[in-house]
């Protein structure tokens, strides 16, 4: 079976030449995935796995760096770099912070 | 949401609450595994800044002097295409985890490059790709109907010129040669720069 990512030979219409240039926070994930790539804690084969790994439903509603997020969430986790637990208690604390401060920074 | 809702499935269940809710929550995610990553020492806020501002500082120009020492330099032109991560570094330009290609359009061979698994790209010559790059729409047709794509970016090729298509991998980038433009010898390296853009290098624009 084919897999979320495997997409040559398909065809998915018309093509979008807008440019979309990359938003802060897309430069951001880049750039940590560039990091955690030069320290060799997570190589591209391994980001592309996991991506490749997100199963139809994630792969298929998110964009491409919450793909790259959702991925960096899974490997922080497998390499015990970082727990469920945390992450989702930071996650409800930047959640509020921004319902508070209407950023996601701490101020 | 409870832990277990997105402990190893990703069955997200806000997957299913509107895609802006979807959305604002991977920015919220990136930021959360942004900070505990620098809490931890894992990444600094200082690598992070300095990897932003480096990814900015590459763009096509780098492809475009690459090329136009090739128009100029047949000897330049050979090792490129025999060794492309060897020519590219005597620009200090270095790809040391992937092997590069350089590809050559002629009068009968137009060449483009699609990563159909993925976004595969060579990023130290032409900087970020493009959004279309990354699409889907991109990404599946090519292989199968390069004219019909190439046309959509106003490329028509004669039907003589055969299209050869290039599927990119983690390991393997590519980049395009164009064709030098008639009425343009005695050109400078600069001058010929200015007519070498990315799509271009991508093959989905000849000059």
């Amino acid at each position: 079976m084919r897999g979320p990512h495997d997409l040559g030979g398909l065809d998915f219409g018309p093509i979008d030449p807008d440019e979309h240039p990359l938003t802060f926070w897309e430069k951001q994930i880049d750039a940590i995935r560039a990091v955690i790539g030069a320290k060799k804690i997570v190589s591209t084969h391994e980001n592309r796995r996991t991506i490749e790994q997100l199963g139809h439903d994630v792969y298929d509603t998110l964009n491409y760096y919450e793909r790259w997020t959702a991925a960096l969430q899974r490997q922080m986790i497998d390499k015990g770099i970082l727990t469920q637990d945390e992450i989702d208690q930071r996650v409800a604390e930047v959640r509020q912070r921004l319902l508070e401060t209407g950023e996601m920074e701490v101020p | 949401m409870n832990h277990n809702d997105h402990d190893h499935d990703h069955d997200h269940d806000h997957d299913h609450q509107g895609d802006d809710k979807v959305h604002a929550y991977y920015q919220i995610l990136g930021q959360a595994l942004k900070e505990l990553l620098i809490e931890k020492g894992v990444v600094s806020a200082s690598e992070i800044r300095t990897a932003m501002e480096r990814r900015d500082t590459i763009t096509p120009a780098n492809g475009a002097k690459v090329v136009a020492r090739a128009w100029v330099d047949g000897d330049y032109r050979a090792r490129l295409l025999h060794d492309a991560n060897s020519a590219v570094a005597e620009f200090g330009i270095e790809m040391p985890t992937t092997h590069l290609v350089a590809l050559e359009n002629t009068p009968a061979v137009h060449n483009v490059v699609v990563c159909t698994l993925c976004s595969c790209y060579p990023r130290d010559l032409l900087g970020l790709p493009p959004a279309w790059y990354k699409s889907k729409a991109y990404r599946s047709r090519v292989v199968h109907s390069p004219r019909a794509v190439l046309h959509e970016f106003g490329t028509d090729l004669p039907e003589t010129v055969e299209v050869r298509v290039h599927d990119s991998t983690a390991d393997m980038r590519y980049l395009v040669i164009p064709m030098r433009p008639e009425g343009t010898d005695g050109w400078d390296e600069d001058a010929l720069r200015s007519l070498i853009t990315r799509d271009t290098m991508i093959g989905v624009a000849s000059i």
